[in-house]
């Protein structure tokens, strides 16, 4: 029962928080919601090590029909131990607000995120994949900035536009295959007319989640309107749906599909990296500018993806799992920023290198890591992208090598104009501010994470050599 | 204590704690113990030493895998040979000569804790890049020396040019680094394996690919070492910290380009496109900066471009294969200069400014810095019998012999070196005093360094024979009519320098003077830079900013909601997903959901 168990504890938690809710409490609220993330990702925790080197499967059901299978191997354990802990992160980024339904939408995300990693059959891979929407979209509607009606909305309507096609998609696979678990889906195998109707319809629903271009526009705004801890779920977990249903569900329904369609999900990687690091480039608003850096690192995870090898898979989740710490990071610490001088604007700030240190000296550490330095968990999943990308398409990849100097590129002018040179407007940091202990705590585990990764990238991805191997060779001419 | 010393990966760990040891202890910490960081660079070079002393010489290797996925294995690892060790010595010894004058010269500045551990981060990162394995780990120990450099050239990260100048420096050698990961691609596409020991015997494997592989790391190295058209951050780099400049922007990080074509060398010599590409992009480089040299009145820009010059005949002589005489003129370089640059610290801690026209008269108030000082100028100016006689006598010899147009430039840039280095020594050192500050010795700690490479300018000459043994190559040795031209360009460059130069600064205005424009283009660097920033940077930054305003938003957005729109207009049921009614969503996520379990029984 460990799987039921990781999603029933958040969404336990979150019932009990609207419960607590109740006693008008705020300390009760935040605690709560803290206790419960923080037991879900221990149960998180457990799945990566109850997986061996192996995996876990589960059904539930009554009276022998068993309607909802769960299952975890090397591939998805890696995400439900992020989403655990980046489920601590957002609690601990909301922790001045009074708010129990805030908190509640939290841990219920945070349910829906693992059922989706956890789903072994495609009934309850959609359910869960829907369920995703609805949380996330009260929290930005609600808890969001000015615009935030319309930017829920807009992501809102994308993202369900992608899974109406989605959902063509999985209803043509349960049709065909005359199953609903993967397993049964996959092993009865599609033929080859219907692999490529069914791979581009569940890729649409992909690819707005991933998102790449052209169907990114919803990201920035939706990340610009979003609460600090919707902008760490959205980026940190949310981003990782879409290369993960890929692999799991689009590559093993349609692997003869997946094959033909290696070469346009190279482009549309390679795409990712050099736009979204201009558009990064030209932003003066630090959330939009993380918004955009987002797609330039799901790029060179599209990249590996696209490899398709089992080294470039592990490369994808790397990548996947660092920029879940990364993005989380800095989305964190803009968040902090602007709730001491109410502005993002990189005009506006300037000299914070000697005005607030800690936070300046986090904020460097979170944009090497994101320009991708060695040592720190940004590094592993660019390099195996392009160096699996060189091995799988030639010279394509060698766009997104020079992605990686457009990276330092858009990260390191954000570090000059914002913690560099002197303040462009003196009184917006009068005092030196403090880290309060819950923002201490959240960036230590993030940057506890980037420096593990980066320093062995093993941690994500050792133990899913076997499944890696295993979807590498759904494609691939075996030897 | 011997077992450790036999251990290579020592020189990355024994510098890496004295960093962290440094960044934990902080500002109290340093007050005491600032001495630790001495430590760390006299291990290193101690470790290339007891491996170039041991009796067997043969490489001491160790690696372990980093990311494993199906049967691909990538392994990060070190390899000791003559080679490293070598590197390990220069860099260890000049590091420690470094830490100690930075004692000194750092005083009780705020951000002390800060300077050395990064500085402890960079040796260890540097011995990192010497002893690698393959490309892999001397790509990651080259970006960390990278990003140790930025930090400290940003060191004074609150003035906008050092702050300017980190980040260019750091971008303009990351434009460079796309060249290797570009070289790992096509090594790990073709080859499979990022080792050297299995990429240096892959010429054949690599067929086509092996004279892309070549000219994309000589990118990468041209950005490392500053050599044109990747030239442009060095001068910016003065910004950092003298004792940094000497270390790193003089001695050893700008050197890894030419150690990494050293290292590459049994590919290299395959490719004729890379070693021509070497060859003429070290012969302007070195011309270039020499002129742009004569006209600095920055003290450290003078250094700058005179390191971006020697580095450009370390370029040329790869270019024609004597990779040997490169390794040599690496080593005899980064003790001269290395000297000079602490020199120049001396006398910038003593009298507050760079500018040449206002020193002068400094050998009577700094007599210790003065003699050191004229032991580093003469190296580098090739006078005979020290150091830099030696090893650059031996490029000029191999490209005059191979290349007498590349030869003659390089001579002519020999004339250049004599004349600035005359102009430098006597602007700062002769006359009379001119300005009001008192200048005078520093304490010990900056002093003792600077007699301590003084030793190796004056006598490494000598350790060209045993340099080339070492690298398994035959010695050359001094050409003697190589010699007697280059003694005679010395002492044309060194007595024209005189000449011009013994009233006082009046010698800028009269060569202004003599040479028209061609002084204002010495002094702006050919404009090169300025181009760069107007022509290229800022118009990439615009493209960038159009690119957001007018087709990210405006097209590429509008069309999508206008797709949105249209679906809207087009019926009622559609109408329903964009008008914010939840119940609407609720119940067409159920209407799925429904079929989807209808479909599931049917499944059975």
């Amino acid at each position: 029962m460990l799987l039921s168990a990781t999603i029933a504890t958040p969404l336990a938690g979150s019932l009990l928080v609207l419960a607590i809710g109740r006693l008008r409490s705020a300390d009760a609220v935040r605690w709560a919601a803290l206790t419960a993330a923080v037991l879900s990702a221990l149960q998180a925790v457990r799945v990566a090590f109850g997986i061996g080197t192996g995996g876990l499967s589960e059904a539930v059901g009554v009276h022998g029909a068993r309607f909802w299978h769960l299952a975890a191997d090397g591939l998805s354990a890696p995400l439900v131990v992020l989403t655990g802990l980046l489920a601590v992160v957002a609690v601990l980024a909301s922790w001045r607000l009074d708010s129990a339904p805030h908190f509640a939408l939290l841990l219920g995300l945070t349910a829906a995120v693992q059922a989706v990693f956890l789903a072994a059959d495609l009934i309850a891979f959609y359910v869960a994949w829907e369920a995703v929407l609805i949380p996330m979209y009260f929290l930005i509607g609600v808890w969001g900035h000015e615009d935030r009606r319309r930017a829920a909305m807009k992501f809102f309507v994308y993202t369900f536009s992608g899974s109406v096609l989605m959902l063509a998609g999985i209803l043509l696979l349960m049709a065909e295959t005359r199953s609903a678990t993967f397993e049964a889906a996959f092993a009865a195998g599609l033929s080859p007319a219907a692999q490529s109707l069914v791979f581009w319809l569940l890729a649409a629903g992909f690819l707005v989640k991933v998102p790449v271009f052209p169907l990114h526009t919803w990201l920035p705004d939706a990340h610009v309107e979003a609460p600090t801890a919707g902008s760490v779920l959205l980026a940190g977990v949310l981003l990782k749906l879409g290369p993960y249903a890929l692999l799991r569900v689009g590559l093993q329904a349609a692997p003869e599909a997946f094959e033909a369609a290696r070469p346009a999900l190279a482009v549309l990687g390679v795409i990712g990296v050099v736009y979204g690091a201009a558009m990064a480039f030209a932003q003066s608003d630090l959330k939009r500018l993380v918004a955009y850096s987002s797609i330039a690192h799901m790029g060179f995870v599209m990249l590996a993806v696209a490899a398709g090898t089992p080294l470039g898979i592990a490369g994808a989740l790397i990548g996947m799992v660092s920029h879940g710490f990364v993005a989380a990071l800095l989305f964190l610490l803009v968040g902090s920023l602007y709730d001491r001088t109410g502005t993002r604007d990189t005009a506006r700030l300037g000299g914070l290198g000697a005005r607030w240190p800690a936070w300046a000296t986090a904020f460097i550490f979170a944009a090497l890591a994101s320009a991708g330095l060695p040592g720190l968990s940004g590094f592993p999943g660019e390099f195996v992208a392009i160096v699996e990308g060189f091995a799988a398409f030639g010279w394509l990849a060698a766009a997104a090598a020079a992605g990686a100097f457009l990276g330092a590129a858009y990260n390191l002018r954000a570090v000059r104009r914002v913690c560099h040179g002197e303040a462009a407007e003196p009184g917006l940091v009068a005092e030196i501010p403090v880290l309060r202990g819950h923002e201490v705590a959240a960036i230590a585990i993030l940057a506890a994470g980037i420096v593990a990764v980066g320093l062995w990238p093993g941690l994500v991805s050792g133990a899913g050599s076997a499944a890696m191997e295993s979807l590498a060779s759904t494609w691939a001419v075996g030897p | 204590m011997n077992e450790l010393l036999s251990a290579p990966w020592s020189a990355v760990a024994v510098p890496l704690c004295g960093a962290l040891l440094l960044a934990v202890g902080g500002p109290r910490f340093v007050r005491a113990g600032r001495w630790v960081a001495v430590l760390g660079p006299l291990w290193v070079a101690l470790v290339g030493a007891a491996h170039l002393t041991a009796a067997s010489g043969e490489s001491v290797a160790g690696s372990v895998a980093w990311l494993r996925a199906g049967g691909a294995v990538l392994t990060v690892g070190y390899s000791l040979d003559a080679l490293a060790a070598i590197m390990l010595v220069v860099v260890g010894a000049v590091a420690a000569m470094v830490m100690v004058f930075s004692v000194g010269y750092m005083g009780e500045v705020s951000g002390l804790a800060r300077y050395f551990a990064v500085l402890s981060a960079f040796t260890a990162a540097m011995s990192g890049l010497v002893i690698a394995d393959g490309l892999l780990t001397l790509f990651v120990a080259w970006e960390l020396v990278g990003v140790c450099s930025y930090l400290l050239i940003g060191f004074w990260f609150t003035k906008p040019a050092a702050a300017d100048a980190a980040m260019k420096a750091f971008l303009v050698t990351r434009l460079g680094d796309v060249g290797i990961l570009v070289a790992m691609g096509l090594v790990w596409w073709r080859v499979g394996d990022l080792r050297y020991s299995a990429v240096l015997g892959a010429a054949d494997t690599l067929g086509p690919a092996l004279g892309a592989v070549c000219i994309a790391l000589l990118v990468g190295a041209a950005g490392k070492s500053a050599q044109f058209p990747l030239h442009i951050w060095l001068p910016d780099a003065m910004e950092g910290p003298t004792p940094v400049s000497a270390l790193i922007h003089a001695a050893t990080m700008v050197a890894a380009g030419v150690f990494l074509l050293a290292r590459f060398w049994p590919l290299f010599e395959s490719s004729p496109a890379a070693m021509t590409g070497a060859l003429w992009v070290g012969v302007l480089t070195a011309t270039g900066a020499a002129i742009a040299a004569v006209s600095q009145r920055d003290i450290k820009k003078v250094l700058a471009y005179s390191t971006i010059s020697q580095l450009g005949y370390m370029f040329a002589a790869l270019g024609v294969g004597a990779w040997v005489a490169a390794v040599f003129h690496l080593v005899t370089h980064a003790a001269f200069k290395a000297l000079l640059f602490l020199g120049s610290g001396s006398i910038i801690h003593a009298t507050g400014t760079q500018d040449l026209h206002g020193m002068g008269g400094l050998r009577r108030a700094m007599p210790a810095t003065a003699a050191t000082w004229v032991v580093g100028a003469a190296a580098l100016a090739g006078v005979p019998g020290l150091s830099g006689f030696f090893s650059k006598d031996e490029i000029l010899h191999e490209v005059l012999l191979h290349a007498p147009l590349a030869g003659a430039m390089l001579t002519a840039a020999a004339f250049l070196t004599a004349f600035y280095v005359s102009r430098m020594t006597l602007l700062a050192f002769a006359g009379e005093p001119r300005s009001g500050v008192r200048a005078h010795e520093g304490p010990p700690s900056m002093t003792i360094p600077l007699v301590f490479l003084a030793i190796p300018s004056l006598l490494a000459g000598v350790s060209g024979h045993w340099i080339a043994l070492q690298l398994g190559e035959k010695a050359k040795g001094v050409d003697p009519g190589t010699a007697v031209l280059s003694t005679l360009v010395v002492a044309a460059g060194a007595v024209a320098g005189w000449v011009v130069y013994r009233r006082g600064p009046a010698g800028d205005a009269t060569l202004r003077g003599v040479t028209k424009g061609l002084w204002g283009a010495s002094e702006s660097a050919f404009g090169f830079d300025r181009a760069i920033r107007e022509r290229v940077a800022r118009p990439v930054a615009a493209f960038a900013s159009w690119l957001y305003e007018r087709v990210d938003r405006r097209v590429v957005d509008r069309a999508v909601e206008a797709v949105a729109r249209g679906a809207r207009s087009a019926g009622a049921a559609l109408s329903d997903i964009a008008n914010g009614d939840l119940q609407g969503y609720a119940a067409l996520m159920g209407a799925g959901l429904v079929l989807l379990l209808a479909l599931a029984l049917r499944a059975g």
